[in-house]
């Protein structure tokens, strides 16, 4: 299968680029800082460790993999390897479907890595539900990552466009909440406000729902908000990929 | 990962000059301007529980427990003498409010509030801490029992306010509901009424706890078995005056 090759190859260029060294690198430094909280908590020693780990882990993955694909697709673009590989008898989609496959599986061996320290702290089944949310909001992420690479001019608008989509993604219920407070103005510009943080959202990933750190505190969810949570996360990536795919195949060269 | 250098020797002196300069004067700067411990006075307004929520990005149980980490640091250092005797209550148990807003599951503002700051020697800032876990034991009394408990002994030791300590021991008789609580915690009020000295009920409270599996964190066992040999030595010591 063709576009198998080039996913092993988006893979093979993480690996020579460095990417598992960073990933060792984080673990070391999630478990240091860890330790160091842990020394200063009076109580609930072990769940700042777990929860200052997951939470240090989750950054530094998302991060790892927004970084990976951007960089990655964009020096192919720069180095007109991608008009060669569009001269390929191979068909656009597969062509994208092929890099993104490849950066997923990169997503889930990071979710994998970074799960096993958090058996320390936290219950198998827990840890599990936390890791394969993890892999799914990374596949998300590299869709993202991807989608941008492929559409923005250059480096950093795509990084940047990324990691504001997922940022914005994780805090958007925090602001419609604040923007429903009790707090909040009874005024016409306040209501439109607050109808177009409603209209942002819909167009949002509910990422806040994913991977939730308090799995690993007080136990794992259960089945229905857990399927909620990734259904969610996979349909926003499905988007994604359908957006990428749809863009790739209008692109000149 | 590689790539192709050119051999050390090929760096220019006055590059060299320059670069181990640079990093002499970082490191000086440091440590004139090192961070002192921050003081009582420094304690800034406590943010809105909505506020922390959005700055977490979907971490509260992380952020709730840094804040805390944040909070114990004020007022709270190696040559302090009477450590959070300073700090402005109302400005704290609002942080610790909004903590507990934003990890409503973590026991950590509670502990804090009952065993460390109002074990203060100040019995209007006691009644602050106490107050702040009174008010918030209503939201869950089947798991915050524990530090009412304590309240209550507190009240009654240090305050010397009977009421308030009836008040508090009768309060966990009427609101907890879950089978966990153990019966000596919903007798509350007896073991107040009886003629037990703060030790002798210290110990009471201390062992229940541990018995009952309250206290998992084999940290806050320690610090407790701790505040309890603290209490003996200073009982010990007014006996012997």
């Amino acid at each position: 299968m063709p576009a198998a090759i080039l996913a092993r190859l988006a893979l093979m260029e993480a690996r020579r680029g460095g990417l598992a060294w960073l990933a060792f690198i984080a673990l070391v430094l999630g478990l240091g800082v860890a330790g160091f909280l842990s020394q200063l908590a009076l109580t609930e020693s072990r769940m700042l460790q777990a929860a200052v780990v997951a939470a240090l882990l989750r950054v530094c993955a998302v991060f790892f993999v927004a970084g990976q694909v951007v960089a990655s697709v964009r020096r192919e673009i720069d180095d007109r390897r991608l008009e060669l590989a569009l001269s390929l008898p191979l068909s656009r989609t597969a062509q994208y479907l092929g890099r993104l496959a490849g950066f997923v599986a990169l997503g889930l061996l990071l979710a994998a890595i970074f799960a096993i320290p958090m058996l320390l702290w936290a219950p198998p089944l827990a840890v599990a539900c936390w890791a394969l949310s993890l892999a799914c909001e990374l596949a998300l992420v590299a869709a993202a990552a991807l989608f941008f690479a492929m559409s923005l001019a250059s480096l950093v608008p795509a990084l940047a466009a990324t990691i504001g989509l997922y940022l914005l993604a994780r805090s958007v219920s925090a602001m419609q909440a604040i923007a429903a407070g009790p707090l909040a103005v009874d005024s016409l510009p306040q209501e439109l406000a607050g109808h177009a943080l409603s209209a942002v959202a819909l167009l949002l990933p509910a990422l806040d729902r994913a991977t939730r750190t308090e799995w690993l505190l007080y136990g794992a969810p259960d089945a229905h908000s857990f399927a909620l949570g990734i259904s969610g996360v996979l349909v926003y990536g499905a988007l994604l990929a359908a957006a990428g795919v749809f863009d790739f195949r209008r692109r000149a060269a | 990962m590689t790539r192709d250098e050119r051999p050390l020797h090929a760096v220019p002196w006055t590059v060299w000059a320059a670069l181990i300069a640079a990093l002499c004067a970082q490191i000086a700067w440091r440590v004139a301007q090192a961070p002192a411990a921050p003081s009582a006075a420094d304690l800034p307004p406590a943010p809105s529980a909505q506020a922390l929520r959005l700055a977490s990005f979907g971490e509260p149980g992380m952020l709730a427990r840094l804040t805390m980490l944040y909070l114990q640091a004020f007022d709270y250092s190696g040559t302090n003498a009477s450590p959070y005797g300073r700090l402005d209550y109302a400005r704290l148990t609002g942080w610790l409010e909004a903590i507990l807003e934003l990890d409503p599951r973590s026991e950590y503002p509670l502990f804090a509030a009952a065993r460390v700051y109002a074990e203060g020697p100040d019995p209007a800032r006691t009644r602050i801490a106490l107050d702040f876990v009174y008010r918030e034991f209503f939201a869950d009394p089947d798991h915050r029992w524990p530090w009412l408990a304590h309240a209550a002994i507190l009240a009654k030791h240090r305050l010397h306010d009977l009421p308030l300590a009836r008040r508090y021991a009768a309060a966990i008789d009427h609101y907890t509901k879950s089978p966990n609580v153990p019966l000596w915690a919903k007798q509350m009020e007896i073991f107040i009424l009886e003629d037990m000295n703060e030790l002798e009920a210290a110990r009471i409270l201390l062992g229940g706890l541990l018995e009952s599996g309250a206290i998992k964190d084999p940290g806050e066992a320690n610090y407790m078995r701790l505040q309890l040999e603290d209490l003996e030595r200073r009982l010990g010591a007014k006996r012997t005056r």
